[in-house]
C-alpha cells in the first residue's frame, strides 16, 4: 500500500535524513539512527523502556526521568553514568546498557516516587486496564507500596462533557500541557502552582476551548483525562469489541478504533495511520459516535399504507415483498445516492435503478463544486496532500475555507506546518528536533508563513501570517491575484485594490520561497470561483517549477468517492419526476432537507407516487417516505470511503445489531437493519434480479463497483478481501480476554448463541483466531504483552513514530496529471458589490452542530449553538440591531415581490438572534450551516441574497412556512 | 486363597472404624469458611454494595460466566448496574475472589445449588447480594480510594492530605 508516485514518500517523512550508525546496547551491537534520541531507538529495536513524558508526535522534554539508562565512555568503562535516553542522541558506537543493574534501580525508584501520591483507584479508574502508568509500574517491577505517609489530593474541575478530570492520579509528565498548548495551540488550560503541587487545569471551571480536548485522554498517561461518554456506559478496553473503522464526520477520514459492548457503541479511539489521521483525532471525530446508539435510529422497516396513513412497523418480508411489487409493476425508479454512505452502498443503488436512473443526492451547486473538485485535482499539475504531508508543508495558503470548523484535523496539521520554517533555525543552531523543550525556546513565537483568507474569523488565526476577510469573490480574486504574481500567463485581475495586490505579492513570494508549498481551499464557502482560484495559485507555482500541493476539504466522508460514481443534482432528480417518467424516489442514506431548498424537496417527495429511504436515521425525508428501511451505520456495516485526498480506506462492521442481548438489557426492539447495500440487493432479488446481483458478500459489490467503473479499481485494494486469512484464521474483533462470553446473553437463553459468522471481512466476531499482528488496514486494536495502554502502537510500527508495519492504511485514487500545460481558469468573478438593503449570507461552519450526525450525539448538541444571524456591527446598527436582539431574515428566489395572495410566493422569513461578527465585510452576514433548526433554514444553499430586518415581534408568524 | 481371605479380614476390621460417611441430608457436613461454595456479592460495613464494578472478577473468570455493566450514582460512586453469573457454567475456582480488589465477590461454603432447570441457574444482583460484609468485615474501598463520593470528599479518606489550594501563593 505504498504510493505509486515516485519522488513522493507517504511514509512518515522522518524530522532528520539520518544515516544508520551502531550502536551498542549491553555490548550487542544494533542498527541506530545517527542523531535520533535513544528512546525512540531503543523502542524502535524492540526494547521494553519503560518512559512516561516522551511522546512520538511530542518529542523529549525529560521531564519524568523514566527512561534512564547507563551510558559507556568506551569498551573499557565499567562504571558508566546514568543518563535519560530520551535526551541522548545515538551516536555512532554509543555504549549503552538498558538491563543494568544501577539504571534498573534508578528506573524502579522513579515509579515508586511518582506512586506515593497516587490514589487507590484502579479499580474504579476508566483508565485500569490500558494505563501506561500500571503498565510502567510492573515493567518496573514495583509492587509493594513502602510509603505510607499522607497523599497529596486535589480537587477536580469540570471540563465540559466531554473530558473528566481526575486530578489525584496525575503524575506530573507534562504531556497534557505540552499537546494541549504547544501542539494543538489551546490557551485555557495550563500547568499552576508549583513543586509537588502542580495542578493541571483550567483557570476556573468550564468547557475545554480547544476542537482536540478528547487527545488528552490518549495522551494522559494515567486516568487523570477520562472519556466522559465513554464514563455514562463504562466498559474496559479488554471488553470491548472493536474493528478498524474511519470517521464518517468530515472528508479528511481519519482512522478509528470504535468500541463496543452489549450492543451498543461504547467509544471511539484513534487509530494511528501515519499518513492520515496520526496520534490525534478531533473532537467532533471521537464523541460524535452516540448517533449510532439514538433513539432516533431506524430499526425495523416502516410502511405507509394507502398513502396517507401514518408509517407502521413491519416486517423485513413485508417491506421487501411490497418493494418488490412496487419496482416490477412496470415503474420506474431513480436513485438519490449519499455522499455519507460508502461507495459500495451507492453502487448498489446504481446498479438497482441503473446508471442513467442515479443522482447523487447534492445541489447543483454541491455537485457542480464537486466535480470541478475532482476534475482539478484529477488533471492538474498539482498533488493532493495527505494530512501528515500538509504538516510537512512550509508555506501555506488557506482560500475561503474555514478548516477548523470544516476539517478540523487539517487544522490540527496546518499548526504543527508553520513550525517547518522555524525549525530550520533551531537546526542551524544545532538543536536535534526531538529535543522538544529546547527548540521551542530556540524558535520562540516564530513561524512560518500561513495566509488565510476567509469570510469570518477561524480558530487558526492566532497562528497565521496574514489573515484576510471578504466575501467569496474578493477571496477569489485574492487568489486569482496571487496565481497572477506567481505566473504572469496566469489571468489579471482587474481593478485590484493595492492592499490586495500587496498581500497577493507578499503570499506569492513567501510560497515560491518555500520548498513544499500547499494551497488550501474547499467547498465551506460554497464558491467555485475560490475553488478555481486555489487550483490557479496551485497550478502557477508547479509551472514554475514549484511542487505545490493542493488540497481541498470536502465536507463529507464520501463527498468524493459518491461524485466519482457520476450522477445528476436533485435538480435534475426533480426534472426527471416533473417529466412523469418516473414514479419511484429512493433515497440511500441521504436527508434532501439538509442538501437543497425546502420547497424544492417537497416538490420532489410529492411528485414521485412511492418514496422509499433506505437510512438509518429518522429525518424529515424519512417521515415523508411511504417505506423506510433501516439501514447500518458505519459500526454496523463494511465499506470503503474515499477521503479528500482520494485515498480509499475501509471500515469494518464492529458488531452485529440488534442481537437479543441489547433487547433485554436496553429495551431495544429486534431490529432488521442490515448493511444498505444489502438491503439494496434484497430489492434487486425480490424484484426478479437474482442474476444479476447475488452479491453473497461485500466483496462481491467491491469488485462489481470496480469493474463497472475502471477509476475506482484501486478500491479492491484499500483493505485485504473476506478470504484472507492468516495462519488459516481470521482476525478476532475480541481480545483475548474478552469476559462475560457465557454470561451476558444467560438472561435471554441458557444456550450460548453461536458467534455471528462474518462473510464480508477478514475479521471475526469472536476472541478465538490469529493473536499476533494483522495487516495494518485491519488491525481492531493496539495491545501487545505489558502495553496494555494506546503505547502498544509502538510495537505496530517499524521505525516509533513511523508508518505501520507494512504501510500506512489506504489506497490513493487520485494522482495529478504531470507533463501537461497547464490550463488556467479564467473566470475572474467581479469584485463584491454592497447591495442596497440586501445582504450577501454566507456559510459560516460549526465543529458541533454542523454536521448531521454528530450532533445526534448527546455531548456533541451540548456544545453545538442555536441558530443565529451574524452581522457587521455597522451594518446592525445601520439595521438598528444589537446583539441578541431578533433579526427578520426574508429570504427566497422571489425575495423582493412580497405578493400577499399568492402563498406559494412568499419568501421564506426566519427570526434569528443577532450575533456580531467584527471580522464580517459590511454588506455580508453569517448564516451558520447545517444546525437543526425549523423551517428549512438548514437547507438553503449559500452563498446567497437575503434581506435583513428589525423584527417586530407583533408581526411574528411561526418559523417559516415549512414548519 | 490367602488373599481373598486377608481382603475380607481387613473389610471385617473397618466395622470397628470411626464412620466418615454421614447421612446427607439429614445430616449437614461441616464445611470449613474457605470452602469454595456458591458465590455471593457483600456490602461494606456502611452497608453500601462492596462492588465497584471494576470487571477484574469477570476478566479473571476461566469459564467466562460473569458478566456486568458499570454505573454511577449521581454522586460518582461507582456499582454495578446488573451482576450477572451464569452458576451453570461456574467452576468456583475462585479466581473472581482472588481478583476482586474491593473483597465484594466471596465464595461461601454453601453448595446446594441444584436445580432442574438450568436457567434456574443464573443469578442476578439481587440474588448474589448478600445483607453483610461475608469473610471479610471492616473492609471500606472508598475509604481508601481517592476518588469523591457522597459523604466523602476530596481529602476524605484514610492518609489524605487536604486538597491543594491552586490559588495559594504560599511557597
Amino acid at each position: 500500500m505504498k504510493s505509486a508516485v515516485p519522488g513522493v514518500n507517504t511514509a512518515t517523512v522522518c524530522k532528520c535524513e539520518a544515516k544508520v550508525t551502531t550502536i551498542h546496547i549491553d555490548d550487542r551491537p544494533y542498527p541506530a539512527k545517527d542523531g535520533e534520541n535513544l528512546l525512540q531507538e531503543c523502542l524502535s529495536l524492540g526494547f521494553n523502556l519503560p518512559y512516561f513524558c516522551w511522546h512520538p508526535a511530542l518529542g523529549s522534554v525529560g521531564a519524568c526521568r523514566q527512561c534512564a539508562i547507563k551510558q559507556f565512555k568506551n569498551e573499557e568503562d565499567k562504571r558508566g553514568k546514568v543518563v535519560m535516553a530520551c535526551m541522548t542522541a545515538a551516536k555512532d558506537g554509543i555504549r549503552i546498557s538498558i538491563d543494568d543493574s544501577e539504571a534498573r534501580e534508578f528506573r524502579a525508584s522513579v515509579v515508586e516516587w511518582l506512586m506515593v501520591d497516587h490514589p487507590h483507584d484502579c479499580p474504579v479508574c476508566d483508565e485500569g486496564g490500558e494505563c501506561h502508568l500500571q503498565d510502567m509500574t510492573v515493567m518496573n517491577g514495583h509492587v509493594y507500596r513502602r510509603y505510607h505517609g499522607r497523599k497529596r489530593t486535589f480537587h477536580n474541575q469540570d471540563l465540559g462533557p466531554l473530558v473528566n478530570h481526575e486530578m489525584n492520579r496525575c503524575i506530573q509528565c507534562y504531556r497534557c500541557t505540552r499537546f494541549y498548548r504547544d501542539y494543538a495551540g489551546g490557551r485555557d488550560f495550563d500547568a499552576l502552582v508549583l513543586r509537588n503541587q502542580v495542578y493541571f487545569g483550567r483557570y476556573q471551571d468550564g468547557v475545554l476551548e480547544s476542537e482536540f480536548s478528547g487527545n488528552l485522554v490518549e495522551v494522559c498517561p494515567t486516568g487523570v483525562f477520562t472519556d466522559k461518554t465513554l464514563k455514562r456506559h463504562y466498559t474496559r478496553k479488554w471488553d470491548l469489541q472493536t474493528a478498524p473503522s474511519v470517521c464518517v464526520h468530515c472528508g479528511l477520514g481519519c482512522n478509528t478504533i470504535p468500541g463496543e459492548r452489549y450492543g451498543t457503541l461504547r467509544r471511539i479511539r484513534n487509530r494511528f495511520n501515519g499518513a492520515v489521521n496520526g496520534y490525534f483525532l478531533c473532537d467532533r471525530g471521537r464523541y460524535g459516535y452516540d448517533f449510532v446508539n439514538s433513539r432516533r435510529r431506524i430499526r425495523q422497516p416502516l410502511l405507509r399504507k394507502h398513502g396517507i396513513a401514518p408509517l407502521q412497523l413491519a416486517s423485513k418480508r413485508d417491506a421487501l415483498q411490497l418493494l418488490g411489487e412496487i419496482l416490477s409493476s412496470g415503474a420506474r425508479a431513480i436513485g438519490i445516492g449519499s455522499p455519507r454512505a460508502s461507495i459500495e452502498a451507492n453502487f448498489a443503488l446504481r446498479t438497482l435503478v441503473g446508471r442513467d436512473q442515479f443522482y447523487l443526492g447534492l445541489s447543483e451547486r454541491d455537485s457542480r463544486l464537486l466535480a470541478s473538485i475532482l476534475d482539478i485535482l484529477k488533471k492538474g499539475p498539482a498533488r493532493t496532500p495527505s494530512l501528515h504531508e500538509v504538516e510537512l508543508a512550509d508555506a501555506v495558503l488557506v482560500l475561503g475555507e474555514d478548516v477548523a470548523n470544516t476539517a478540523p484535523r487539517l487544522g490540527l496539521a496546518l499548526r504543527q506546518a508553520v513550525r517547518r520554517q522555524p525549525e530550520k533555525m533551531a537546526k542551524k543552531m544545532g538543536i536535534p528536533l526531538w529535543n522538544d523543550h529546547a527548540v521551542r525556546e530556540a524558535v520562540q513565537e516564530e513561524r512560518g508563513p500561513l495566509f488565510i483568507a476567509t469570510v469570518a474569523d477561524t480558530r487558526i488565526d492566532d497562528i497565521a501570517t496574514r489573515t484576510f476577510r471578504g466575501p467569496p469573490e474578493e477571496l477569489a480574486r485574492l487568489g486569482f491575484a496571487v496565481a497572477h504574481a506567481l505566473d504572469p500567463s496566469a489571468p489579471q485581475v482587474s481593478d485590484v485594490s493595492n492592499t490586495t495586490q500587496a498581500l497577493a505579492d507578499a503570499i506569492a513570494q513567501k510560497l515560491k520561497a518555500a520548498e513544499r508549498p500547499l494551497i488550501i481551499s474547499g467547498m465551506g464557502c460554497g464558491d467555485r470561483a475560490v475553488v478555481e482560484a486555489a487550483a490557479n495559485v496551485a497550478w502557477a507555482l508547479c509551472s514554475t517549477g514549484h511542487a505545490a500541493g493542493l488540497c481541498y476539504a470536502v465536507p463529507e466522508c464520501n463527498s468524493l468517492g459518491a461524485v466519482m460514481l457520476g450522477g445528476g443534482s436533485l435538480e435534475n432528480a426533480l426534472e426527471a419526476l416533473d417529466d412523469g417518467a418516473v414514479d419511484t424516489l429512493i433515497i440511500l442514506e441521504n436527508d434532501l432537507y439538509r442538501r437543497t431548498d425546502a420547497a424544492m424537496v417537497d416538490r420532489l417527495l410529492a411528485a414521485a407516487r412511492n418514496v422509499v429511504v433506505v437510512d438509518h436515521i429518522e429525518h424529515a425525508t424519512s417521515a415523508k417516505a411511504d417505506v423506510v428501511v433501516p439501514a447500518a451505520t458505519f459500526a454496523e456495516a463494511d465499506g470503503t470511503l474515499l477521503n479528500n485526498e482520494g485515498r480509499a480506506q475501509r471500515f469494518f462492521q464492529v458488531f452485529v445489531p440488534g442481537n437479543d442481548i441489547k433487547d433485554d438489557i436496553w429495551g431495544g426492539i429486534a431490529g432488521d437493519i442490515q448493511e444498505s447495500w444489502r438491503w439494496l440487493r434484497d430489492i434487486m432479488v425480490s424484484v426478479g434480479r437474482g442474476d444479476e446481483a447475488r452479491w453473497p458478500s461485500l466483496d462481491d459489490v467491491t469488485a462489481a463497483c470496480a469493474a463497472a467503473i475502471p477509476n475506482l479499481e484501486p478500491i479492491l485494494r484499500a483493505a485485504p478481501p473476506a478470504a484472507f486469512r492468516i495462519e488459516g484464521q481470521k482476525i478476532p474483533r475480541e481480545p483475548h480476554r474478552y469476559s462475560g462470553r457465557t454470561a451476558m446473553h444467560a438472561n435471554v437463553s441458557i444456550q450460548e448463541p453461536e458467534q455471528p459468522g462474518d462473510p464480508d471481512s477478514p475479521l471475526s466476531f469472536s476472541m478465538e483466531g490469529y493473536p499476533g499482528h494483522p495487516p495494518p488496514s485491519l488491525i481492531p486494536r493496539f495491545w501487545a504483552p505489558g502495553w496494555n495502554s494506546v503505547q502498544a502502537l509502538n510495537k505496530f510500527q517499524d521505525e516509533v513514530g513511523g508508518p505501520l508495519k507494512g504501510g500506512d492504511p489506504g489506497e490513493r485514487l487520485i494522482e495529478p496529471l504531470q507533463g501537461k500545460k497547464v490550463a488556467y481558469f479564467q473566470n475572474v468573478p467581479a469584485g463584491f458589490k454592497l447591495r442596497a438593503g440586501e445582504w450577501l449570507l454566507l456559510p459560516l461552519h460549526h465543529i458541533f452542530g454542523s454536521e448531521e450526525l454528530s450532533i445526534l450525539a448527546p455531548p456533541i448538541a451540548e456544545l453545538s449553538t442555536e441558530p443565529y444571524l451574524a452581522l457587521n456591527p455597522d451594518d446592525a446598527v445601520d439595521l438598528r440591531l444589537a446583539a441578541g436582539d431578533d433579526a427578520q431574515l426574508l429570504f427566497g428566489p422571489e425575495l423582493m415581490e412580497i405578493s400577499p395572495g399568492f402563498p406559494e410566493e412568499i419568501p421564506r422569513a426566519y427570526w434569528l438572534p443577532v450575533r456580531l461578527k467584527p471580522e464580517l465585510q459590511r454588506g455580508t452576514a453569517g448564516l451558520p450551516v447545517g444546525l437543526p433548526s425549523p423551517g428549512g433554514l438548514a437547507g438553503i444553499g449559500l452563498p446567497a441574497f437575503g434581506k435583513i430586518r428589525r423584527a417586530r415581534k407583533e408581526n411574528r408568524i411561526e418559523e417559516g412556512r415549512h414548519e | 486363597m490367602w488373599n481373598s481371605l486377608k481382603t475380607m479380614w481387613i473389610i471385617f476390621l473397618h466395622m470397628f472404624h470411626r464412620r466418615v460417611t454421614i447421612q446427607y441430608p439429614d445430616e449437614k457436613p461441616k464445611i470449613p469458611p474457605r470452602w469454595r461454595g456458591r458465590i455471593i456479592l457483600s456490602r461494606d460495613p456502611d452497608g453500601e454494595e462492596r462492588c465497584v464494578a471494576c470487571y477484574l472478577c469477570a476478566a479473571a473468570c476461566p469459564v467466562d460466566c460473569i458478566a456486568l455493566q458499570a454505573t454511577e450514582d449521581e454522586h460518582g460512586r461507582r456499582y454495578p448496574e446488573f451482576f450477572r453469573i451464569n452458576f451453570s457454567r461456574c467452576i468456583f475456582c475462585g479466581y473472581c475472589e482472588e481478583a476482586c480488589p474491593t473483597d465484594a465477590i466471596q465464595l461461601t461454603p454453601d453448595f446446594e445449588m441444584g436445580e432442574y432447570n438450568r436457567k434456574n441457574l443464573v443469578y442476578e444482583k439481587e440474588d448474589l447480594l448478600i445483607d453483610g460484609t461475608g469473610k471479610y468485615p471492616g473492609y471500606n474501598f472508598y475509604r481508601v480510594a481517592g476518588v469523591g463520593i457522597g459523604g466523602k470528599h476530596k481529602g476524605d479518606a484514610e492518609n489524605e492530605a487536604p486538597p491543594v489550594d491552586p490559588r495559594s501563593l504560599l511557597p
